[in-house]
């Protein structure tokens, strides 16, 4: 794709709104669901049905006092949730949203999805240690502990995406599943995949750093004010990225259901506009579907216990994981 | 290959300065009334006990280190998952996989053997045993 620089960041813009705008959504969602869920009526009083409750959040927490603890390290203190937003934004650009549409084709795609989630560590961390608060750097080290556990999983679950793909480029890879999808091709990937999603996003049942009934906050204890609001913007906008990167990979991405039988037909037709827009629709549902997967799990399950999650990760689905790169190999060689 | 990437880091800086919108926002429009309580480390309404600079377990040493090993593995599977349906292409696909394999099983072996070891258990049960008198 060939455009020009300042069209890529005119879309690169609409794309950052897109997502700072269905995180406020998605605020709103999860308390709706929940209190559904509970069988209590939620946020109702800030516009039609308190649609409008996370935006008055928002002013609210602009208008709010900065606290920071004297004995915290003040540079890191405010660099940690800047870093945590500016991961999450960063990684919407590799996302190929239609078609034709993607900011950063990348023909290491993957590995850039990789390498800026896994700095997401960082930011939590360093938000946990600067605090200088005893809950603040257990949560910080739990969670640490915790990405970079089931981070080995992710990756040996998109190794067995490459495998079958033969590229690391995320265009090609829903390319590839043009007749049938990954998740029918490579289950337990997927279903690795999606846990393994759930642990790197810090949502429950892995949502150990911030486990309130212990830890009151976890890494974000000490942190008041528009901060906090940036760790929650950033954890809203990392569970919906996850929800794409799911979808892209396992799930057909941008691809329509059966796109194959009429997509050439209605290119020729001069409908490729069409296309674009039902594709970028199609994404956003299936996308949304996970969102609301990811909400409805929060609200189910009860969360692990520390050893239990350690189990998990490094006894079941590592070993898993492995086997089932091995599995496919085999299968791919076979046939 | 390098301007690839440009409208990667196009995306960041502009992510960059919207969080630094944010921040600067709630450092202009914010109240400004800090006091010693208020600036205190919270520890459940108690006066804090000491700092948080303080030393934790070794597990978690551990478990960065195997972390380690293993993301290194992970990181080598990918030349070869990226590359392996032009060795199918080629015939070769059973030299491929044997060596693969190998490398892989090695790992496992390691992987089993730090789990016999308890590096990977972090309910201490010889503790417990010993704190019940056992």
């Amino acid at each position: 794709m060939d455009l020009p620089l300042y069209w890529i960041a005119a879309i690169g813009f609409l794309l950052i709104n897109f997502f700072l705008v269905s995180a406020s959504v998605l605020v709103y969602a999860e308390r709706k669901v929940s209190a559904y869920i509970q069988n209590r009526p939620g946020p109702n009083r800030v516009g039609p049905f308190g649609f409008l409750q996370p935006f008055a959040d928002v002013v609210k927490l602009v208008f709010k006092e900065d606290i920071r603890p004297s004995a915290a390290s003040g540079f890191v203190h405010s660099l940690a949730p800047w870093l945590m937003v500016v991961i999450a934004m960063t990684a919407t650009a590799l996302i190929p949203m239609a078609r034709g549409i993607v900011i950063a084709p990348l023909e290491v795609g993957v590995l850039a999805l990789l390498a800026l989630t896994s700095i997401s560590v960082y930011g939590i961390t360093l938000a946990g240690w600067s605090s200088n608060s005893k809950y603040s750097l257990l949560g910080g080290l739990r969670s640490s502990a915790q990405m970079i556990s089931y981070e080995l999983s992710m990756g040996l679950a998109v190794v067995s995406v490459v495998l079958m793909a033969g590229t690391l480029n995320l265009v090609e890879i829903v390319e590839d599943q043009a007749f049938v999808w990954n998740v029918f091709r490579n289950p337990i990937g997927a279903i690795i995949f999606l846990v393994t999603a759930f642990a790197e996003t810090n949502r429950a049942p892995f949502d150990l750093p911030e486990a309130e009934q212990e830890l009151v906050g976890g890494y974000h204890t000490e942190y008041s004010g528009m901060k906090f609001g940036m760790f929650f913007l950033a954890e809203y906008v990392n569970f919906f990225i996850a929800s794409f990167v799911i979808v892209t990979l396992f799930f057909g991405g941008y691809l329509l259901p059966f796109e194959y039988l009429y997509a050439d037909a209605l290119y020729e037709a001069g409908l490729g506009w069409l296309m674009t827009i039902l594709q970028l629709l199609g994404l956003v549902v299936k996308a949304g579907f996970f969102a609301f997967l990811f909400i409805w799990v929060r609200w189910t399950l009860p969360r692990f216990k520390y050893n239990q999650l350690m189990t998990i990760g490094w006894k079941y689905l590592l070993p898993i994981a492995l086997v089932n790169v091995m599995v496919i190999a085999v299968i791919m060689a076979i046939f | 290959m390098l301007s690839d990437f440009i409208p990667l880091f196009l995306s960041m800086v502009m992510a960059g300065g919207l969080a630094l919108t944010l921040l600067k926002a709630a450092e202009i429009f914010g109240p400004k009334r800090p006091n010693v309580t208020k600036r205190a480390a919270y520890e459940s309404g108690m006066d804090p006990i000491g700092t948080a600079r303080d030393r934790y377990s070794i597990k978690f040493y551990l478990v960065a280190m195997i972390f380690i090993v293993f993301d290194v593995e992970v990181v080598f599977l990918y030349p070869w998952a990226v590359s392996f349906r032009d060795f199918i292409a080629a015939g070769e696909a059973g030299g491929v996989l044997a060596v693969v394999f190998l490398f892989i099983i090695i790992l496992g072996i390691g992987l089993l053997y730090d789990i016999k070891k308890g590096g990977l258990d972090f309910d201490d049960l010889r503790h417990q045993r010993e704190f019940q008198g056992r």
